[in-house]
C-alpha cells in the first residue's frame, strides 16, 4: 500500500459518514437520550399543569410572603404565626442548622473517644466500647429516636419531681433546664475575647512555623494557646467586674421559668443523632488509626522522638489523611439525618416544609426547597472538606 | 565444649505466679498501668451500675404469660412480657386478616431463605437472579392471593415484618440494576450521558430520604395523567430503589476505578463490543471487588425501610408504635421497641459479619 492510498483511507474514515463510526454513533445515541428525557419531561410537566389546574391549586413561590399562621414551638429569631411562610423556613433552617452544629461537635468528640477506646489495650474497655458501637451501627436511627423520645416524655417525671443531677441542672418530661450566666453583655464579652483568644493562637501557630523554618528554633505553640485560649476570657470576665450571678431555671407553677429549656423534641434528636453517629465516627477514627503502619511508630521511636511526639507528629497526620473524607461523610449523613425530626416533631426545615405542603397544596414548591437547602447544604460542606482535606492530604512531589 | 554459664538443663524456673493464668491475665490485659487500672474500675462501675437492674427489669421482676396491663403496671413490676404475648401477632403482620397469618409468616421464611441461600458464592450469577425473580412472585402471589383459592388481601392491609423485608428486598432488587447504570453510565465517554449520571447521583446523593420519599408519595400522583393512579406502596417502592440505587452506583463505580486499564485495553484488543467487554470482562470483576461495600449498603438501606412510616405505610416500626397506641396499653415501649430491635439487629448484624467473613474470604488471594 502506498502512502497516498493509506492516507485516502485515513480521510475517508475520518470525513465519511458511517454508522459503523463510533462517534457518529455515540452522537445518536447521545441525542436519543435528550430526546427521550425532554420528551419525558415534557409529558410529565404538562401532567402536572393540568393537574394543579384541576385542583385549582397555585403556582410558583407567591405564597413565600403569605401569613403562615402557624405556630413554631422553637425559634431562634422572632416568629409569630402572623410572619410569613418565608420566615417559617428560615425559623425551620436554622433549627435544622442547630441541631446539626450541636450534634456533629458532639458526636465528633464522643466518637473519637469510643474509636480510641476500642482499640485500647484493657479488654473490658474495648469490648464495651465495641458492644456499644455494634448495638448502635445495627438499629435503625427512627428506632432510636422513637425510644428516646419514650424515655424522656414517659419514664423521666414532671417538672415538680424533675431529676436535678447537678445544681440548677433539671431534667424532666417537659425538656432539659440548664442555668445560663445571668449577665448577658457580660457572656457575649467572654464569647469575643474566646474567639480573639483563638484568632491570636492561630497567629501565634502560623508565626511559630515561620521562625521554625527560617532559625530551626521551635517555640512551645501548645502551650501558648492553653495560656491565651484560658486567660483571655478570664480577664475579660475580670474586667466587666467578674459577674457571678447565672439565671437558674426554677419551678414556678406547672413548669419552669429562667434558664435555658432544651425541649423534648430537641434533646430527642440530638441524643439520637449523636449516639448514632458517634458509632460510625468511631469507626472511622478506627480504622484511620490502624491505616498507620506499626513500622511508622517504630522508625520515629529509633529517631528519638517521645511518645507524645509521635502521636502529634507521625501517627495524627497520617490517620488524618484516611479520616477527613469518611468524617465529611458522615457529617453530611448527620446533617441529612436531622431530616428524621419530623418523625418526633421538632421544628427543623423538613416538618416546617410538611406543615406548609399540607396548608397550601403546594408540594411541588415545599419539595423543592427542602431539596435545593439540603444540596446547598451538601455542596458547602463537601467544598469547605475538600479544601480541607486537599491541606491534609499526602503531597507528592 | 560447654560454657560454664550454661543453666544446668534440670532445673526448669516456673514464671513468676502474678503473671501466669487469670491473674496473670488481669495483670497484663487490665491493670498494666495506672491510666488503664482508672478505665477498668470505671468500667466496671458502669457495668455494676448497668447489668444487675436490667437483669432484674427483664427477667426477675418480669410481668410474663396472658395477663392484664394492671399487673404490668404494680408497683416493682419489671418488664412487662404480657405485653408482647398479646400483641406479637399484630406487631409482626399488621392488620393482616389473623386467620390467614400463615401467609405472611411463609413470606417472612421465604425471604429470609433466599438471603440465606445468596450468601453462597457458588450461586452467584444468573441463577441468583432467577432464584430472586421467581421467589418475589411467589411473595407476591402469597401476599395479595386471589387465586390458588387464597382469599385476597389488598396490600393497604400489608403491614409488619413481612412489609418490611418486602420493601428492602424489592428495593434492592429494583435498585441493583438500576445502580449498574448509573455506575457504567458515569464512566461512560458519552458526554450526555455522563453529565446525566452524575447529576442524578449527586443530586439524590445531596438531599435527605425523607424528602425522596415525600416526592413520590406527594408528587408522583401530580405527575402522572388524570385517570391513572399507582399504588401508595408501589411509589414508595420507587423512590426508596431510585435513592439507594444513587449510593450503590458509588460504591460500584468504586470497584470499575479499580479495574486495571489493560483490562479494558485487552478486550478492545480481542474485537470485542463494548456490551461484550462490560458484561464478560469488567462488570465480573469490579464487582466481585466491592461485594463487601455492597452489603454495607444493603445494611443501610435495610435500617432505612423504617422511614416509610413518615409517608403512612405499615411497616414493622409503624405496627410497633401502633400496638404502643392502644390505650390499654399505653407507655409499655421498652417492651416493644426491644423487640423489634431485636428483630433489625439480627437482619443488620448477620449482614455486617458475613461482608466482613465475605471480604477475608474473597481476598485470600491477593493477601500477602
Amino acid at each position: 500500500m502506498t502512502n497516498s492510498q493509506s492516507r485516502a483511507i485515513a480521510t475517508a474514515q475520518t470525513s465519511g459518514f458511517s454508522l459503523y463510526d463510533p462517534r457518529v454513533r455515540g452522537l445518536a445515541y447521545q441525542v436519543l437520550v435528550i430526546c427521550l428525557i425532554v420528551g419525558g419531561a415534557w409529558y410529565l410537566i404538562s401532567n402536572a399543569l393540568a393537574n394543579l389546574a384541576r385542583q385549582s391549586i397555585a403556582t410558583g413561590f407567591d405564597f413565600l410572603s403569605r401569613a403562615a399562621s402557624f405556630d413554631i414551638a422553637q425559634h431562634l429569631i422572632s416568629y409569630s404565626s402572623a410572619s410569613s411562610y418565608l420566615r417559617a423556613y428560615e425559623v425551620g433552617l436554622l433549627n435544622t442548622l442547630l441541631v446539626a452544629a450541636v450534634g456533629i461537635v458532639l458526636a465528633t468528640v464522643l466518637g473519637t473517644a469510643v474509636g480510641i477506646l476500642r482499640l485500647s489495650g484493657n479488654w473490658l474497655v474495648s469490648r464495651l466500647a465495641a458492644i456499644y458501637v455494634e448495638v448502635t451501627r445495627n438499629l435503625p436511627l427512627l428506632l432510636q429516636l422513637f425510644f428516646w423520645y419514650d424515655v424522656i416524655t414517659v419514664t423521666l417525671p414532671g417538672p415538680r419531681e424533675a431529676l436535678s443531677p447537678l445544681p440548677g441542672v433539671f431534667l424532666s418530661n417537659r425538656g432539659f433546664m440548664l442555668p445560663v450566666p445571668a449577665d448577658g453583655p457580660a457572656l457575649l464579652a467572654v464569647a469575643v475575647a474566646f474567639l480573639v483568644a483563638v484568632a491570636l493562637s492561630v497567629g501565634v501557630d502560623i508565626w511559630a512555623r515561620r521562625r521554625q523554618y527560617a532559625t530551626g528554633q521551635q517555640f512551645p505553640v501548645a502551650w501558648a494557646a492553653t495560656v491565651l485560649i484560658a486567660g483571655i476570657p478570664i480577664l475579660a470576665w475580670l474586667a466587666i467586674g467578674a459577674p457571678t450571678a447565672m439565671d437558674m431555671p426554677s419551678l414556678v407553677g406547672f413548669g419552669f421559668q429562667g434558664g435555658i429549656t432544651m425541649s423534648p423534641e430537641f434533646v430527642t434528636i440530638l441524643l439520637g443523632l449523636v449516639f448514632y453517629t458517634a458509632a460510625f465516627i468511631a469507626e472511622v477514627v478506627r480504622a484511620g488509626i490502624l491505616a498507620v503502619s506499626w513500622g511508622q511508630s517504630e522508625a520515629a521511636l529509633a529517631l528519638g522522638l517521645r511518645r507524645g511526639q509521635i502521636l502529634r507528629l507521625i501517627v495524627v497526620p497520617q490517620a488524618f489523611r484516611v479520616i477527613v473524607p469518611q468524617l465529611t461523610s458522615e457529617f453530611l449523613n448527620l446533617t441529612k439525618n436531622s431530616s428524621l425530626a419530623v418523625a418526633v416533631g421538632y421544628p427543623d426545615l423538613v416538618s416546617i416544609a410538611n406543615t406548609t405542603i399540607n396548608q397550601t397544596g403546594q408540594a411541588i414548591e415545599g419539595i423543592s426547597i427542602i431539596m435545593a437547602v439540603y444540596l446547598t447544604i451538601s455542596l458547602l460542606v463537601s467544598a469547605f472538606m475538600n479544601w480541607f482535606n486537599k491541606r491534609v492530604a499526602l503531597k507528592e512531589r | 565444649m560447654p560454657s560454664e554459664f550454661q543453666a544446668p538443663a534440670n532445673v526448669t524456673l516456673r514464671p513468676p505466679v502474678a503473671s501466669l493464668g487469670p491473674l496473670g491475665w488481669l495483670r497484663a490485659n487490665l491493670f498494666n498501668s495506672w491510666p488503664n487500672t482508672i478505665l477498668t474500675l470505671l468500667a466496671v462501675w458502669l457495668i455494676v451500675r448497668v447489668v444487675p437492674p436490667v437483669f432484674n427489669w427483664a427477667i426477675l421482676d418480669a410481668v410474663t404469660g396472658q395477663q392484664s396491663a394492671a399487673a404490668c403496671r404494680a408497683p416493682g413490676a419489671g418488664a412487662c412480657w404480657s405485653f408482647l404475648s398479646e400483641k406479637w401477632r399484630f406487631i409482626l403482620f399488621g392488620l393482616y386478616p389473623p386467620d390467614q397469618h400463615w401467609r405472611p409468616a411463609l413470606v417472612v421464611l421465604l425471604i429470609v431463605t433466599m438471603l440465606i441461600v445468596s450468601c453462597d458464592r457458588r450461586l452467584w450469577g444468573w441463577a441468583l437472579a432467577a432464584i430472586w425473580l421467581t421467589g418475589l412472585a411467589v411473595v407476591f402471589l402469597l401476599m395479595a392471593g386471589g387465586i390458588f383459592g387464597l382469599p385476597y388481601v389488598d396490600d393497604t392491609r400489608w403491614g409488619g415484618l413481612p412489609l418490611t423485608l418486602i420493601i428492602s428486598v424489592v428495593g434492592m432488587v429494583l435498585g441493583f440494576p438500576i445502580a449498574v447504570a448509573l455506575a457504567l453510565g458515569r464512566r461512560s465517554e458519552l458526554p450526555v450521558v455522563r453529565a446525566l449520571c452524575i447529576g442524578f447521583i449527586e443530586l439524590v446523593r445531596g438531599v435527605p430520604l425523607i424528602s425522596v420519599l415525600f416526592m413520590a408519595s406527594v408528587m408522583i400522583p401530580l405527575f402522572l395523567p388524570r385517570d391513572v393512579t399507582i399504588d401508595k406502596l408501589l411509589r414508595a417502592e420507587v423512590g426508596y430503589a431510585l435513592f439507594f440505587s444513587a449510593y450503590l452506583a458509588e460504591a460500584i463505580r468504586g470497584g470499575l476505578q479499580a479495574i486495571p486499564r489493560g483490562q479494558y485495553e485487552a478486550a478492545d484488543s480481542l474485537g470485542l463490543t463494548y456490551w461484550q467487554k462490560t458484561s464478560k470482562i469488567i462488570l465480573p470483576q469490579a464487582l466481585k471487588l466491592v461485594i463487601a461495600p455492597m452489603v454495607n449498603n444493603f445494611i443501610g438501606q435495610f435500617k432505612d425501610t423504617s422511614l416509610v412510616i413518615i409517608i403512612g405505610i405499615f411497616d414493622l416500626m409503624m405496627t410497633a408504635k401502633t400496638a404502643l397506641s392502644d390505650p390499654a396499653w399505653l407507655g409499655f415501649y421498652k417492651e416493644a421497641y426491644l423487640f423489634i430491635a431485636v428483630i433489625y439487629f439480627g437482619f443488620c448484624f448477620f449482614m455486617s459479619r458475613y461482608s466482613l467473613w465475605l471480604e477475608r474470604h474473597l481476598h485470600r488471594g491477593q493477601r500477602r
